[in-house]
C-alpha cells in the first residue's frame, strides 16, 4: 500500500484516539467538518486566481514570452528533467512555475504548477501514478525557492523589527542549499525506486 | 535600502508580470482578451477537481492538530531535538511547516512576538517560514489537479527537504546573526 495512505489513515486515527482518552471527543465532529467546508472555500479562492493566470499565461504563451524564457533557463533544466522532451510543452510550464516562484509571483505559482502537471500528465503512461518528472518537479516546488519572501519581511515588520528585510540573504542561502539537498535526494530516490 | 528594494520589489512584481505580459502580446497581434478568455476558461475545472483531494488533506491535517495529538507529539520530542541543538520553542514551527501554511505563519508570529523580530529565535523562525513551502498542500494540489493518487517517493523527498530547511535555518542562522 501506497504511503499517503498509511499518513492521511493515521492522522485521522490518532487525532481521534487521543481526543477520546482525553475526553475531548466531542470536538472531532466539528473539526471534520469545519476542515471540510474551509478546503472546499479555499478551492473556490483558487478558481479566481486560477482563472486569472492561465489567461494572463495563455497571452504570454501566444506572445512568445513562455518560448524566449524556456530557451534561456532550457540548458539548465534539461538536465534536471532528462525525461522531458526539449520542445515539450510541459518544459515551460515548469520554467514558467519555477520562475514564478523565484520572483515571488506568490498566487501566479499554484495555477502555473498545476499547468505544467496537466503537461507532464500528457506524457505519463500510467494516470494514476506519480513519473519521476513529477516528483522531481514537486520536490523543487515544496522547496519553493524565493528571492523575496514577500509574506515573512511584511509579517516581520508589522511586529516591529528594526531590519525586516535582513533575514533575506539568509533565507535565500538556506532555500538554495535546501533545493540542492532536495535535488540529490530525489535523485537517489528515484534510483532505488526504479531499481527494485 | 535593503527592505526599501524589497517591498518595492514585492509590490511591482505582478502588476509589471501583467504589463509585460499584455504589451507583449499586443506587439506579436495576439488577440489578448480572447487569448485570457481561452485560457482562463481551464481555471475552474481545475480548481473542482482538486476538490476532493484538499478535502481529504485538510480533514485528516486539522484532526490530528486540533485533537492535541499534534502537541501531545512535539511535546515528546522537544527535549530529544534539544540535545542536538534544536531550540524547544521552535519545535511546534518545524512539525507544522510541512503540514498546513496558515498554522506556521500563526506558530511564527508568536514566536516573532514572544522573542521579538530581531531576536535570534526571531530571525530563525522567520527563515524558516520563508525558505520552504506547505509539502502536504502542494503536493495534494498538484497531484490532485490531474487525478494521481500514488504520489511515489515524492512524499519523502518533500519531508526531506523540509527537514533540511529547518535544521539548515537554525544552523546557517546562528552562523550568520550570533557573531
Amino acid at each position: 500500500m501506497n504511503m499517503i495512505n498509511i499518513i492521511w489513515a493515521s492522522f485521522l486515527l490518532t487525532g481521534i484516539i487521543y481526543a477520546a482518552i482525553n475526553g475531548n471527543i466531542d470536538m472531532i465532529t466539528n473539526s471534520v467538518i469545519t476542515a471540510a467546508e474551509s478546503s472546499v472555500n479555499l478551492s473556490f479562492k483558487l478558481v479566481g486566481v486560477m482563472c486569472l493566470w492561465l489567461g494572463l499565461m495563455k497571452i504570454a504563451d501566444k506572445a512568445g514570452i513562455v518560448k524566449i524564457i524556456t530557451t534561456i533557463l532550457q540548458p539548465v533544466m534539461k538536465q534536471i528533467f532528462r525525461n522531458i522532451p526539449e520542445d515539450h510543452p510541459a518544459m515551460g510550464a515548469i520554467i514558467m512555475t519555477i520562475s514564478a516562484n523565484m520572483l515571488g509571483l506568490g498566487n501566479a505559482v499554484t495555477p502555473l504548477g498545476i499547468k505544467a502537471m496537466q503537461e507532464m500528465q500528457s506524457l505519463n503512461s500510467n494516470k494514476a501514478v506519480a513519473t519521476p518528472a513529477m516528483c522531481t518537479f514537486l520536490a523543487i516546488c515544496t522547496t519553493g525557492f524565493t528571492i523575496v519572501p514577500a509574506t515573512v519581511i511584511a509579517l516581520r515588520s508589522a511586529v516591529g523589527s528594526v531590519s525586516p528585510a535582513e533575514i533575506v540573504g539568509v533565507t535565500i542561502i538556506v532555500s538554495l542549499f535546501t533545493t540542492v539537498m532536495v535535488l540529490i535526494f530525489d535523485f537517489f530516490c528515484r534510483i532505488i525506486y526504479f531499481r527494485m | 535600502m535593503m527592505l526599501e528594494v524589497c517591498t518595492e520589489l514585492s509590490i511591482w512584481a505582478i502588476p509589471m508580470a501583467i504589463v509585460i505580459i499584455i504589451l507583449s502580446g499586443l506587439w506579436s497581434k495576439v488577440k489578448v482578451y480572447e487569448a485570457f478568455v481561452e485560457g482562463a476558461s481551464e481555471g475552474f475545472y481545475t480548481a473542482v477537481r482538486i476538490m476532493p483531494f484538499l478535502v481529504a488533506m485538510m480533514v485528516s491535517i486539522s484532526v490530528f492538530r486540533d485533537s492535541g495529538a499534534m502537541q501531545f507529539m512535539i511535546n515528546y520530542l522537544s527535549p530529544c531535538l534539544s540535545l542536538v541543538g534544536i531550540p524547544e520553542v521552535l519545535v511546534p514551527l518545524g512539525i507544522m511547516k510541512p503540514l498546513s501554511g496558515t498554522g506556521a505563519l500563526g506558530l511564527a508570529t508568536e514566536v516573532l512576538n514572544q522573542f521579538g523580530p530581531d531576536s535570534l529565535y526571531g530571525r530563525i523562525a522567520s527563515t524558516i517560514t520563508g525558505s520552504t513551502d506547505t509539502t502536504f498542500y502542494i503536493l495534494t494540489v498538484y497531484f490532485g489537479a490531474v487525478g494521481i493518487t500514488n504520489p511515489r517517493y515524492s512524499i519523502y523527498v518533500g519531508l526531506f527537504g523540509d527537514m533540511v530547511g529547518f535544521i539548515s535555518s537554525i544552523y546557517i542562522c546562528r552562523l550568520i546573526f550570533t557573531n
